[in-house]
């Protein structure tokens, strides 16, 4: 059950297969399957999904092999937008800069909500204060997070972040004018604000582990290290590896960061994949070149849709 | 469910009880939680009591001593100012428009399309819900082009969505995670009491208004508050869809504000926009913590 509170189940009583199972046959909700008050139901859903998802995204596969622009009738001009895209001397320093971001997101946030969450699940009294706090950073909107972690990253002596390191002796640091400390400073923020759902997620999974097995341990002669090493991180194993795959998927599509911060600045060093995609399409003064911006978008899909798929059968296989 | 798995955990984790009792131990535990306490309340709270003091201090102390505890003078001016002339009032209301559309759209969506496919059943359904749930591999990186262009000319309503609450009101419905919840909670319902409703003569509209809906408040909230919260956070998409300042969100104003707005008050600013999340997240916190982990899930 370690992975209990990673996917939607609101009532647990029954598996989700419940609901492939057929109607009874006779009875008398089975009478009523299909007819129009079924199709009134269905409706909105069936419009919404058709108009915003299904045939949007059809259109994009679609709109990678055309060049449209809003003027003349879309042309299909075969892998053209491909080309373009990978003529494109930024696409690598996109793709570099979105590794890199994702790399030190890791190094940063994938070992201290894991640190902290084993602590919490220890704590006795006041857990609800610990969880609320380390929470509260996920409930700042995000804009505002940026905006005012902006000015806390100002590289002047009287800037927050250049005091604080002043009253140890060090500083003062332009962090985000300087080319090797913008994208940590990026990264720091991000995981400052998405450190305490992670948290939250391990926390569930701790206090699911079968209190039994650390009780065998101890009988075993295991000791507090021993017992974390052999019993604890396996059981989170799933979960682990879960939020590994959603902070990919999150971490390659970053734009709010890269945007406000610093606007893929400085020297293109914090350019990433959908900031690159933005500009294909909207900030080009000529009309937005929405083939490139479409095919780039789908080649990143494709790779994030094999983590998506990794997650869905993990989650469907662990807790089931 | 957390509030469900909780229940051993009342007895021990990873230490052991016998453990707990000795003083060694006991004191480690403390001096951890401790610093651990201090260490979220300086990166939790901090920043926001940093906000919080920036927002009713002047400029300048601000610019001067951005740590010092105490300001040298207290400005409250900035929130009356951000509030009116600013006319962060404007954004708030149309930041709450959007936030409230795409509750009402979402829910809609979701409750309709999940109880057909959970209680009523078409024939059909099997195809349907696959449908949906192909969307949640989909990262949302593929629309934004595709749904762009889709808003400036869309199928049968023929004039352009471009400056209406409809360009971010009727995407947010198409949010297959809504309707996988909503779904997996009603085909869990009991059976037999949509049975009985039959036999009384309830038709399907009544079921789903009468019995459907009044059994189903848990998901309705976690729904709804997921619904507030992504649209209060969303940024990219309102700034696309509304190029007109007017009709802009508060997340899509505040950056542009920045340039022309005085420090202190550009400050109460954030402090203002940070009010109700901060305030839903307080009054409903249970909810928020025991759901968490499908927060990372709506991202997708």
């Amino acid at each position: 059950m370690t992975t209990t509170d990673t996917r939607p189940d609101t009532g647990s009583r029954t598996g989700p297969r419940t609901a492939a199972r057929p109607g009874r046959p006779g009875s008398a909700l089975a009478r009523a399957r299909g007819g129009l008050p079924t199709l009134v139901f269905l409706a909105p859903m069936l419009i919404v999904f058709g108009v915003f998802s299904w045939l949007p995204i059809g259109r994009a596969v679609v709109m990678s092999f055309q060049r449209t622009n809003l003027v003349t009738d879309p042309v299909f001009v075969g892998f053209a937008n491909f080309q373009q895209v990978f003529a494109d001397p930024l696409l690598w320093t996109a793709v570099q800069n979105t590794g890199y971001f994702a790399l030190l997101a890791l190094v940063f946030g994938y070992p201290v909500p894991l640190v902290a969450a084993i602590l919490m699940s220890e704590v006795r009294r006041l857990r609800g204060l610990f969880s609320a706090l380390a929470y509260l950073p996920v409930v700042v909107p995000p804009v505002v997070a940026v905006l005012l972690w902006k000015l806390f990253y100002d590289a002047g002596e009287d800037g927050v972040f250049n005091t604080v390191l002043a009253w140890f002796g060090l500083g003062p640091v332009a962090w985000l004018q300087d080319s090797g400390a913008v994208m940590p400073s990026l990264v720091l923020e991000a995981t400052w604000a998405a450190a305490g759902g992670t948290v939250i997620i391990y926390l569930a999974a701790l206090v699911g582990v079968d209190p039994s097995l650390y009780e065998a341990a101890e009988i075993d002669g295991a000791g507090v290290w021993r017992k974390l090493w052999h019993i604890t991180l396996p059981q989170l194993r799933g979960v682990l590896l879960i939020t590994f795959i959603l902070q990919i998927i999150g971490t390659a599509q970053v734009f709010l960061e890269p945007f406000l911060f610093t606007d893929g600045g400085p020297a293109n060093r914090t350019l990433t994949l959908l900031l690159l995609i933005y500009r294909y399409a909207f900030t080009n003064s000529l009309g937005g070149d929405y083939g490139a911006a479409a095919a780039l978008s789908l080649m990143l899909a494709v790779v994030l849709a094999a983590f998506s798929m990794l997650y869905f059968r993990l989650t469907r296989s662990w807790s089931s | 469910m957390a509030t469900a798995a909780e229940k051993p955990t009342a007895d021990r984790g990873l230490l052991a009880p016998t453990d707990r009792k000795r003083p060694s131990v006991r004191w480690s535990i403390r001096i951890l939680h401790g610093l651990l306490l201090a260490a979220l309340a300086v990166a939790g709270l901090g920043p926001m009591l940093w906000l919080a003091k920036a927002a009713v201090t002047p400029t300048q102390d601000t610019l001067r001593h951005p740590m010092s505890l105490w300001p040298g003078g207290i400005d409250l001016a900035n929130l009356t100012e951000a509030w009116t002339r600013v006319e962060i009032d404007k954004y708030f209301l149309n930041t709450i428009a959007l936030a409230a559309g795409s509750w009402a759209v979402q829910l809609l969506v979701a409750a309709t399309g999940g109880y057909a496919l959970a209680v009523l059943r078409p024939r059909i359904g099997r195809y349907v819900s696959g449908a949906v749930l192909a969307t949640l591999f989909v990262p949302s990186v593929v629309l934004l082009v595709p749904l762009y262009l889709t808003i400036l000319d869309p199928p049968v309503v023929g004039t352009s969505m471009l400056n209406t609450f409809w360009a971010v009101w009727l995407p947010a419905g198409a949010n297959a995670f809504n309707v996988l919840l909503m779904q997996r909670f009603f085909a869990n319902l009991p059976r037999e009491v949509f049975e009985a409703a039959r036999v009384d003569g309830a038709g399907p509209y009544r079921l789903f208004w009468s019995i459907v809906l009044p059994m189903s408040r848990p998901v309705i909230g976690v729904v709804s508050v997921f619904a507030v919260i992504a649209s209060w956070k969303d940024f990219l998409w309102p700034m696309l869809v509304l190029p007109d300042p007017a009709l802009q969100p508060l997340s899509v104003r505040l950056p542009a504000l920045q340039q022309f707005v005085e420090l202190d008050v550009f400050l109460a600013a954030l402090a203002i926009s940070s009010l109700i999340p901060i305030g839903l997240f307080l009054v409903f916190q249970r909810l928020f913590l025991s759901s968490a982990g499908l927060g990372g899930a709506v991202k997708g």
